[in-house]
């Protein structure tokens, strides 16, 4: 490689498996190319370690385009790295200079259980979205599309909170370990438009309800999620979901049996 | 082997609306009893598995991301195509139909286009309904752009994420179904083989990627979605673990595999940036819609800024070559007018495999911010990536891997040559003949899984005898030791090499041989080449770890040893068709540039039978007939 390669040392959480102890093992990580994305650059390092007969790094990883939500991982301390609005796999090594130590560890918190080295379980997010994060609209049931207008300003509003990717940066970030960013982007997502009206106070109470059952932390509105967030998600919708809860939880019911009409 | 299309009787307009009242539904109450098998969790899986559960079925749904929706349909970003006509412009059912079998080449089969189009409108009100947020005029009604291989604009999008929007709206009616206890979900699970008992599909064997246990799953019916085989080439813009072997394995069990060399190598990707590089990103086909391909005309101009560069020694080739679809030509055609003039040596950027996307006039004409309206997100991937802006200067970009065409045969019934083992989605060969239109992708995947699939599962539930099966069976039993030998086998190698090099050696071989151009001389190196590397690999490579936890190198090596398989039936499918379609291009069948059909020996889809270990595959035909489309040589001049 050209004369331009980095020479880093990486700090890399190492935990064999669920419920084990974890431990920083220090990793030398010679001749970077700057053109290297940060997973590339683990790549690089795993090579090197299975070639010497170690164990390589575990981590989650898909697209590497930065929308499919799988990696994730602490980067000196915060949650997808130094570069704003961008996942670790779009985060280049050219933010880096030779010489740099590299702190890297899993997302940390309770709700997302380590399953090795940097790979964490977000089932929890999963469930979340399982209490209430859709619309029921099954098959075939629909009108045109077109016969509901949609104000461009709501269908704006919606898609960006519907640009969440489900990382868990947010949660990663935040001191309490909250999941309210990613709860509030769905519920914000779906209350913006007149077809999850129907829902909408039901799917706030369920949701923020699971939310809690998962053992994520209460937000206190420090804001390190929205900073974290590889995709721009504004607290806005911490603000929306809020609303929407009180006025759910205010004005909650029990609901009517149906009756059979014969 | 039998390959009956069951193509109903009739009008091609009536076949699929006669067909729906042919087939044998399930009674309602009977539905739960019956326990279907979907795996993947893509737009097509997704969707089959959640409307298979409204409508009562028992479904068990697999994906070996960590949740369903990382499914890499979530990273399709320009659009979904639909007939709509809402921009007035002449759209209809018979044009996209038209369009999509003569983009593909004339190598799809007529019925599944048509009723592809057909259903392509309720898509759209299906996603709208789960409330995906497509973009929207300020009229408060949907917005369109226009594509390539079309001269309507009927792309309906949300910004540069239509394929994360539409797979959200999958995954949460999905995740609906989860909670209401219709499907179970099986996260982090790999599919190793598919059952087959008395000659119909009975379950799969599954690895947990976790906890290494190997199961068995036993089902009345099992559908595959698991996507395409692009990263057999090593670097595609598909994701990481995107792979064959599901495919692959179905069809050693006995299932077709059809036209395997039609792959497509999309036009717009960031150009590669070295030998680390992992996989390839691609940029957004819309862009094709403002942005202006050229190269210089003039191979001294290659090393100047492209600023430095005079409009009158500038070559816009596609719109030279191509006027009337200009910078909108369809993608196999434009990603071998940039190959030419690379190979000419204009080509720009590290090695001159490059050429510019060039916004300046856009930007000019609209201004910035609308520029930035539209595709935003997708320069600032760009920017990301390169540490260039594209506002300033033009992007540079080159053709990659995207896309296959080809995949498992299936009828129109999406079955497979197994009964009971359905395919939909990019896995299958359907559709897109041999080259697929942009924003077609998402269209098939949602088509197949909720307007198609659950029809059809349910007529061919209602039709087959099933014998009671358990876990306990023979061929369940052998399936799971099969599986675990290979684990064993694989983890004791222990050699030099890691899985990794070896597989973009493979993909070094399939790029160079069996790549956007092919011929005859290639190819058979190919076939020289490729069994000398699997040898390498069973002999060489080394696994680290063990089978009984969570173990990335063995999950891709057990892939990579399918794609050293798979990759050879690939090569010797593209040398035997003596002919150019779509994107298979073979050097020798060309005129003046363009891809030289045959239609008198190649009218057919090729589906390969697996005749046995080191054994030649056995090659079947289906003959493509067009009553409704008048084949012609394809021109966009």
């Amino acid at each position: 490689m050209s004369a331009g390669g980095l020479n880093l040392t990486l700090h890399v959480w190492r935990q064999s498996g669920p419920n084990k102890a974890g431990k920083i093992v220090d990793y030398p990580a010679t001749n970077i190319s700057p053109e290297m994305s940060f997973l590339e650059m683990l790549d690089t390092v795993n090579e090197g370690l299975i070639t010497s007969g170690q164990d390589p790094i575990a981590f989650d990883h898909d697209c590497r385009e930065g929308i499919c939500g799988s990696c994730g991982v602490m980067i000196n301390g915060a949650a997808h790295g130094p570069m704003k609005q961008t996942t670790a796999c779009q985060l280049h090594m050219r933010t880096f200079k030779n010489g740099d130590e590299i702190w890297i560890e899993p997302w940390r918190a309770g709700a997302f259980p380590v399953i090795k080295d940097l790979v964490v379980d977000r089932g929890a997010f999963d469930r979340i979205i399982q209490a209430g994060g859709f619309i029921s609209a099954p098959t075939g049931s629909p009108q045109d599309a077109n016969s509901l207008p949609i104000s461009k300003l709501d269908a704006d509003d919606a898609m960006d909170a519907a640009a969440c990717i489900g990382c868990g940066a947010c949660v990663a970030a935040c001191p309490n370990a909250s999941a309210s960013l990613f709860t509030a982007a769905k519920i914000t997502h779906l209350g913006r438009l007149p077809q999850g009206q129907p829902e909408r106070y039901r799917r706030a109470l369920a949701m923020v309800t699971q939310m809690d059952i998962e053992g994520f932390g209460g937000c206190t509105l420090f804001g390190e999620c929205q900073e974290a967030c590889p995709k721009g998600i504004s607290i806005d919708t911490i603000v929306q979901m809020n609303r929407d809860y009180i006025v759910a939880a205010a004005s909650e019911r029990e609901e009517k049996v149906e009756m059979g009409a014969g | 082997m039998d390959l009956n299309s069951r193509i109903p009787e009739g009008p091609l307009a009536e076949k699929w609306d006669k067909h729906r009242f042919e087939m044998k539904l399930v009674n309602p109450a009977n539905k739960r009893k019956f326990h279907v098998i979907v795996v993947g969790s893509g737009l097509a899986g997704a969707s089959a598995s959640a409307t298979l559960s409204e409508l009562g079925y028992n479904v068990s749904c697999f994906c070996f991301q960590d949740t369903p929706r990382r499914a890499h349909s979530i990273a399709a970003q320009g659009g979904i195509n639909a007939a709509k006509n809402y921009r007035n412009d002449g759209d209809s059912v018979q044009r996209l139909f038209y369009d999509t079998v003569k983009g593909g080449d004339f190598r799809a089969r007529e019925a599944n286009v048509y009723r592809l189009a057909q259903v392509s409108v309720n898509i759209i009100d299906q996603c709208v309904a789960q409330g995906v947020p497509f973009a929207r005029e300020y009229g408060g009604l949907l917005a369109n752009r226009s594509f390539g291989g079309a001269q309507v604009s009927r792309t309906f999008y949300a910004r540069g994420q239509t394929g994360q929007q539409l797979l959200l709206g999958a995954y949460q009616a999905l995740e609906k179904e989860i909670a209401r206890g219709g499907v179970r979900m099986y996260n982090r699970h790999e599919m190793l083989d598919v059952v087959v008992i008395d000659g119909v599909a009975r379950g799969i064997v599954t690895r947990d990627m976790v906890t290494g246990k190997v199961q068995s799953h036993v089902a009345d019916a099992v559908v595959l979605g698991t996507g395409g085989y692009g990263n057999v080439y090593f670097l595609s813009t598909n994701a990481m673990g995107c792979n064959v072997t599901a495919t692959y394995r179905a069809y050693k069990k006995g299932a077709a595999f059809a036209n395997p060399c039609f792959t497509q190598i999309h036009p717009t990707c960031i150009p590669q940036s070295g030998d680390h590089q992992s996989k390839l990103t691609l940029m957004s086909e819309s862009l094709r819609n403002d942005g202006r391909v050229w190269v210089p005309k003039k191979k001294e101009d290659c090393g100047k800024k492209p600023g430095d560069i005079a409009e009158e020694d500038r070559d816009y080739y596609l719109e030279r070559k191509y006027p009337s679809f200009g910078n909108l030509s369809p993608r196999d055609i434009a990603s071998r007018a940039a190959k030419e003039v690379c190979d000419e040596g204009r080509g720009v950027g590290p090695g001159g495999r490059g050429v510019y996307l060039d916004f300046a006039d856009a930007i000019n004409r609209l201004g910035e911010s609308a520029i930035r309206e539209r595709y935003g997100n997708l320069f600032e991937m760009y920017a990301r990536i390169t540490d260039e802006n594209p506002y300033k200067v033009p992007m540079r970009i080159y053709p990659a891997v995207h896309y296959t065409m080809g995949g498992l045969w299936v009828d129109y019934n999406l079955m497979s040559t197994i009964p009971g083992l359905h395919v939909i989605g990019e896995a299958n060969f359907s559709d897109h003949g041999a080259n697929r239109l942009g924003a077609s992708a998402l269209m098939q995947g949602l088509a197949d899984g909720y307007f198609v699939l659950p029809y059809t599962v349910g007529n061919y539930l209602a039709s087959a005898k099933l014998a009671k099966v358990t876990a306990d069976h023979p061929e369940f039993k052998a399936a799971v030791d099969k599986v675990q030998a290979m684990t064993d086998k694989l983890l004791s190698i222990k050699g030099t090499r890691t899985v990794d090099s070896i597989h973009r050696e493979l993909g070094n071989i399939m790029w160079e041989k069996c790549g956007m151009a092919r011929n005859e001389k290639g190819l058979k190196e190919a076939l020289e080449l490729i069994p000398k590397l699997r040898d390498e690999f069973w002999n060489n490579v080394n696994v680290p770890g063990s089978g009984a936890e969570l173990n990335q190198s063995l999950e891709k090596a057990g892939r990579v040893a399918d794609f050293l398989d798979f990759a050879e039936l690939m090569v010797t499918d593209a040398l035997h068709r003596e002919e150019s379609c779509g994107g298979h291009f073979r050097e020798e069948y060309q005129e003046e540039g363009e891809a030289k059909r045959n239609d008198e020996k190649f009218a057919y889809a090729a589906a390969w039978e697996y005749a046995g270990e080191g054994k030649a595959p056995i090659l079947n035909k289906e003959p493509l007939v067009f009553d409704n489309v008048h084949l012609s040589t394809r021109s966009y001049k």
